[in-house]
């Protein structure tokens, strides 16, 4: 994960090569420069009552935009399922 | 065939007064249940576990009257159709997100912080647990995310022992509730130490919460009877033959309850005491012949 504010490892050249993370526990390639709010649209257009961690962060839906994902990032997205 | 037979009057969906259920805004009534400020005319406190569909949950939640309900935090499934979201957003029932399935406080505080981002609320029902087959709190990492939890602005609410000790000192990190264990998640067992819940309560100033082992409407009562000020379930109806007529009963069993809990009960006696007068009797003569 590369976000201006919080980390200060230089982001993944954009638009080149391919990198993997974790997403939800299970591997996946993404293209190089891949944000964390493309990341989520793939699994839900709507993403209501969703929230994403990487590596044990949580990211403000906000800043998913600005959050370039890094090769071996853990990505945990979230929902609200029945339960308790 | 006995289905034929069955009285399914219940399966329709409820008319009012369960139509819609009353927000925490709208008017809580004469005796609230008032958590971290906010007012709540119903005293039950919903799990969404455990129903065979969102529907039967739907109607279940209705039926109990419940204006707080919690929700679990897991992966995303794209796959999944409906949300659990959707029915308590339509009736205007408050979510109260729990962290179920954490067994350190580490994952705790993260799963509270994803709900928060996820749900907009900062209240979160603090589950910690030591183990899979027990599923009881474990205290140290319990106490432990409450106060992180409590310092970074969450109202919470920890699932807990029955154990007055552990509840004081939730209480003294700053925990909104306590909310104790009458037996383990999902055993019916009822209330197994009803004096720790006397001590518990006697002692809060908060508002305790029974939460977990409720079977059936009587533990429900039993509970507020002993003073809690709510009563917390889901296996108890979402797992019963009939959920929505148990939620029913459930609604009315805290209802009830409570009134007895105000009203004050008699002293237990070891002998009779006479409900009639003593004096006044007439002098009958067990001789005479109309006593054949």
């Amino acid at each position: 994960m590369s976000t201006p504010s919080t980390d200060p490892s230089p982001a993944p050249n954009p638009g080149t090569g391919s990198l993997t993370v974790s997403l939800n526990g299970e591997p996946r390639e993404l293209p190089g420069g891949t944000t964390l709010d493309a990341l989520v649209a793939e699994l839900t257009r709507a993403p209501s009552g969703v929230a994403a961690a990487v590596n044990e962060q949580v990211v403000p839906r906000g800043q998913w935009p600005a959050t370039a994902l890094g090769d071996g990032d853990r990505v945990e997205v979230l929902t609200a399922v029945q339960g308790g | 065939m006995a289905d034929t037979m069955r009285d399914t009057t219940h399966e329709t969906p409820y008319a009012p007064p369960y139509a819609t259920a009353p927000s925490p805004a709208a008017d809580p009534g004469p005796d609230p249940l008032t958590i971290a400020g906010t007012a709540f005319s119903s005293r039950l406190i919903m799990g969404t576990g455990g129903a065979p569909s969102l529907e039967v949950l739907e109607r279940s939640l209705l039926a109990s009257g419940t204006q707080l309900t919690t929700v679990a935090m897991r992966r995303l499934d794209p796959t999944v159709q409906g949300s659990v979201l959707s029915v308590l957003d339509r009736h205007g029932i408050r979510v109260l997100p729990n962290t179920a399935g954490c067994f350190t406080a580490g994952e705790a505080v993260l799963t509270a912080r994803l709900a928060r981002e996820a749900l907009g609320t900062d209240w979160v029902k603090l589950e910690v647990v030591a183990d899979e087959r027990t599923l009881l709190p474990d205290p140290v990492e319990l106490l432990d995310a409450a106060e992180t939890l409590v310092d970074d602005g969450f109202t919470v609410l920890p699932y807990t022992n029955d154990d007055p000790v552990l509840a004081r000192r939730l209480e003294e990190v700053g925990c909104a509730a306590i909310m104790p264990l009458g037996s383990p998640i999902g055993s019916g067992l009822g209330i197994r130490n009803p004096h720790n819940f006397e001590l518990i309560v006697e002692r809060a100033t908060v508002p305790v919460i029974l939460d977990a082992g409720a079977g059936t409407a009587s533990d429900a009562s039993l509970a507020m009877e002993l003073g809690c000020a709510a009563v917390m379930l889901a296996s108890a109806v979402t797992r019963a033959q009939e959920p929505v007529l148990m939620a029913e009963a459930m609604r009315h069993a805290v209802a009830a309850g409570r009134l007895a809990h105000r009203a004050g009960r008699i002293p237990r006696r070891r002998f009779a005491h006479a409900s009639s007068p003593a004096e006044g009797l007439a002098a009958l003569d067990p001789e005479r012949p109309a006593f054949g």
